[in-house]
């Protein structure tokens, strides 16, 4: 189920400013790919090209080519809804739904998509919080509002809510920048698990993690203040890390700039 | 009650809102996009069906409706104008003004800055139970209860003061008076502007009074160096909503301003009249033309009014503009 | 301790002093004003309220200095404010209470005034509750989901000439005087459909002036639901419609609650419109859809214009009643306003 994201010379816009441009990459399946750079260089904003969530904000608009596996995810008659069911996303702050219960933010997705029968969403919930090392955390407070759990475990939380409806691939932006360390290794070691299943891409300020969890890394940037980000370079993360070809990368890496 | 602050520019709109996908959004959004058409059309219709029935009644006046003291709209000859009713509409809204403002600032100021900060929530609430009061209580209050006490007032204020023309003789009535009105409008005002200030006054960030005081200025130059300035805009918009309310006011000015047909400036007893009481007291005893006459008040009620809350939502747009550079 | 020493100021004025005060300020305003010939206790509260407000500032500025003092005033100032703005609240509840509860009992609540003169002692407001039930219920049926829906258009949708229009029209209305409200519908459902004076009417001009109330309430409780929710429910493959009726809408479900309520509440209390719609009504009429119609504050208006005391002893009966479902709905608002801030 997991597949292959190839983007072309895509180029994302704010009304009229250019935020970035001509990135092309292919992110592998079942691996996870980081997405490093300075702020404002525009790793956030491609990241959420590919799952047309960028377009959401009014007067923002992407060119360019997303093709996952064979299907333009910019085609006409693609539905950018269905796209987002297929490519799910984690944010960089935990955002449970604060009416709902941890049982019920795990199967929002599906019924709001329309899956009804209880033991169809009773299995999903329970395959997916086991999916994001939540299960035996919360198996006994199921009915409790999601938003009485720690950050770390709302975190989590979201990540099985994203993983409930069974997406191909999994966009997560920055999803460590808001907890303590501990709460991070907790989601580090879940994306080693998760990358037998699914294809993912992560976006972080955070150098090690990039190193820790990521098979290859891209690392993006910009000339100046004003300019669109671009990507500088992607390759196997050891590689990026020891090698890199760019002297920009080799600077950003040691900590010269950025 | 409180009506949250009218602030158009930083009005809350979603980042995230934009164009649709499926036929689901499109029949949701034309639904939506439908009552916000209704609630324009709504507007348009109020100005537009006022002009229409005030026309004819206009063109039957036999005098300058501008000018005009006399209210003799079913004469044979109508005679009518709006002199003393605007006059009158203007002068008890702006003592009113004069009255409830320092008032409802020092409340929205107590509230938010000086009062203990878990009893902020309550005893702003209490404040907001002033609004709760419907007008025709307040009405009733005034005429059985305020006025006697006003009049003592009124005399007093009249033989210490009397050489200032507002507090001139009046003949040594003092009931039903002009201050009476005004004070009773205060009274239902101040609750409003108190409520939109203190939304207003809780904008500024805390961290400005804080530096405030940490540079060694007392509580009150903290709040009149760093929590006053930059609410100026909002409180004056404040002001201007809450004598948009003040002129439209009917049911207590009805109940307690004693009439006259003449336009007068001795605040301290009765006279005049202010466009919306007229309007409450002769609309059943008048027939087709009468009432003709008293649209054609209306509309200039609703166009006084129109205007102030226009400036006031203006000052904030203004302010917001500027702010954000 | 030297250095701790130097930042405490020389001088200060105790708490003990301040009440003393206090008390020179009861002691010289009794003086001036029974002096004066008054036994006003109103004036004898803002005399001494003016006496300490000096005295104090005298005070502090002979032993704290000038910045002190004015700090000091401010502070009195504003407790000041405070106290005065309650005076004439708890006056007219007071004084509502007193003067109501002289016929605040079943016959009032049960009959109506069909066949009562001015002067008769009986008699009650059955049919302009009545009224009022079902004017208020018919505006909010029609103010409501109007008011929600073009709230929602505002935020959800967030772009575009009708949003900016619906802005300033909102804020426009607001500001009409209900006494517009009342002729507008009188000139365009009384004389232009020719459909007559009824309790409808009224209910058009009541939804008139809810309308803003709601609308504003909703927007601004619509606005404080953060986006990464509408992230996150984008996110999952949810379109627009469902993620404002599931997820934004339950979330700000008590905020907008309390808003509404508050806005019936407004309503309940409105008088000048009903003069102008639905007239006055001595007698039952329980279609809102017929005939004139009375409602409990054109009750209220027409017996307090009566010279008879009966006639005034029911307007009270009826204020006190009108009171007490304003104060009730507020009750109400509060509650739910309160319930909301627990949960989060």
């Amino acid at each position: 189920m997991a597949k292959r994201i190839t983007a072309t010379d895509v180029a994302a816009y704010y009304g009229g400013f250019k935020a970035i441009d001509g990135v092309s990459l292919t992110i592998e399946p079942k691996s996870v790919t980081a997405l490093i750079g300075p702020s404002g260089c525009g790793k956030s904003t491609f990241l959420r090209t590919l799952n047309r969530m960028h377009e959401v904000i009014p007067g923002a608009r992407v060119e360019g080519k997303v093709l996952l596996d064979s299907e333009d995810l910019y085609g006409v008659g693609v539905d950018a809804v269905a796209v987002r069911r297929t490519i799910g996303m984690v944010f960089q702050r935990p955002n449970p739904f604060p009416t709902m219960s941890i049982y019920d933010n795990v199967a929002a997705g599906l019924k709001l998509n329309g899956i009804k029968g209880k033991q169809t969403l009773d299995e999903a919930v329970e395959r997916s919080l086991r999916g994001a090392n939540l299960w035996n955390e919360v198996k006994d407070r199921l009915s409790k509002p999601g938003a009485g759990l720690s950050g770390g475990q709302q975190q989590r939380l979201c990540i099985a809510r994203a993983i409930a409806v069974e997406p191909q691939v999994l966009l997560m932006d920055e999803p460590c920048s808001a907890l303590d360390p501990i709460s991070t290794l907790a989601i580090e070691d879940l994306m080693t698990d998760l990358k037998d299943r699914f294809t993912i891409v992560i976006v972080t300020h955070n150098m090690q993690q990039a190193a820790r969890v990521s098979d290859r890394t891209g690392f993006f940037s910009l000339e100046a203040t004003g300019e669109p980000g671009r990507l500088i370079e992607i390759d196997d993360t050891s590689t990026i890390f020891s090698n890199p070809s760019e002297k920009r990368t080799e600077d950003y890496i040691t900590g010269r700039f950025g | 009650m409180t009506t949250p602050v009218a602030d158009p520019t930083v009005a809350p709109s979603s980042a995230l809102s934009g164009g649709s996908t499926g036929r689901g959004d499109r029949v949701f959004f034309a639904l939506t996009g439908a009552s916000g058409i209704a609630l324009v059309l709504t507007i348009v219709a109020i100005g537009a069906f006022l002009v229409v029935q005030a026309v004819p009644a206009l063109r039957d006046d036999t005098t300058s409706f501008l000018t005009t003291k006399a209210f003799l709209p079913e004469a044979d000859r109508p005679t009518f104008g709006i002199a003393v009713l605007v006059s009158g509409t203007v002068i008890t809204s702006l003592i009113a003004m004069v009255l409830a403002v320092p008032v409802a600032l020092g409340v929205a100021i107590f509230v938010t800055q000086y009062a203990p900060r878990r009893l902020a929530g309550l005893l702003g609430g209490i404040v907001d139970l002033l609004a709760a009061v419907p007008s025709v209580v307040y009405g009733l209050w005034g005429i059985a209860y305020l006025d006697r006490h006003l009049q003592s007032v009124n005399s007093g204020l009249n033989s210490a003061l009397g050489w200032f023309p507002l507090f001139g003789d009046t003949g040594g009535r003092y009931g039903r008076s002009v201050l009476l009105a005004s004070l009773v409008l205060a009274i239902m005002v101040l609750p409003i502007i108190a409520a939109l200030s203190r939304e207003v006054l809780l904008q500024v960030s805390p961290s400005l009074r804080e530096a405030a005081l940490a540079l060694g200025a007392t509580r009150w130059e903290a709040i009149r160096t760093a929590v006053l300035p930059p609410s100026w805009p909002g409180i004056t918009s404040a002001i201007m909503l809450g004598l948009g309310r003040a002129l439209g006011e009917t049911i207590a000015v009805a109940l307690v301003l004693g009439t006259s047909s003449q336009i007068t400036t001795k605040i301290l007893g009765s006279g005049g009249n202010t466009i919306a009481a007229n309007i409450a007291q002769k609309f059943s005893e008048y027939a087709q033309g009468g009432r003709g006459a008293l649209i054609a008040t209306g509309l200039v009620l609703f166009v006084i009014t129109f205007a102030v809350n226009a400036l006031a939502r203006l000052i904030v747009v203004r302010s917001a503009r500027r702010r954000l550079g | 301790m030297t250095t701790l020493t130097a930042l405490r100021p020389t001088r200060s004025v105790s708490t003990a002093a301040l009440y003393g005060l206090g008390t020179v300020s009861v002691l010289a305003a009794l003086g001036l004003v029974r002096g004066a010939g008054s036994s006003s206790t109103a004036l004898t509260v803002v005399v001494t309220g003016l006496a300490y407000l000096l005295l104090a500032f005298a005070l502090v500025l002979a032993v704290e200095g000038r910045r002190a003092a004015v700090d000091r005033t401010f502070t009195n100032l504003a407790w000041g404010s405070f106290l005065l703005a309650l005076v004439p609240l708890v006056s007219v509840i007071a004084l509502v209470v007193k003067n109501g509860s002289r016929r605040f009992d079943a016959n009032f609540l049960t009959h109506s005034l069909r066949g009562i003169g001015p002067r008769d002692s009986n008699g009650g407001a059955y049919h302009a509750i009545l009224g009022t039930l079902e004017q208020v219920g018919l505006a909010s049926l029609i103010a409501i989901p109007l008011g929600l829906l073009a709230a929602i258009y505002v935020v959800e949708h967030g772009r575009g000439w009708l949003v900016s229009a619906v802005r300033f029209v909102t804020d426009v209305m607001t500001g009409v005087p209900s006494i517009v409200a009342g002729l507008f519908v009188f000139t365009f459902w009384v004389l232009a459909l020719g459909r007559g004076f009824s309790g409808f009417a009224a209910s058009l001009a009541l939804a008139i002036l809810m309308l803003p109330t709601v609308v504003r309430t909703t927007e601004v409780v619509l606005g404080l639901v953060p986006d990464s929710l509408r992230e996150a429910s984008l996110a999952l493959g949810v379109s627009r419609w469902k993620m404002v009726l599931r997820v934004v809408l339950p979330t700000a479900a008590s905020g907008i609650t309390t808003g509404i309520v508050l806005a019936i509440a407004r309503v309940t209390g409105e008088t000048a419109p009903l003069l102008l719609t639905a007239l006055n009504f001595d007698s039952i009429n329980s279609n809102p859809f017929k005939g004139q119609q009375a409602g409990l504050p054109s009750f209220v208006f027409a017996q307090a214009g009566q010279p008879q005391q009966a006639a005034v002893d029911r307007a009270w009966a009826g204020a006190l009643t009108l009171l007490l479902l304003v104060l009730l709905l507020n009750l109400v608002a509060r509650l739910i306003a309160r319930r909301t801030r627990l949960k989060d």
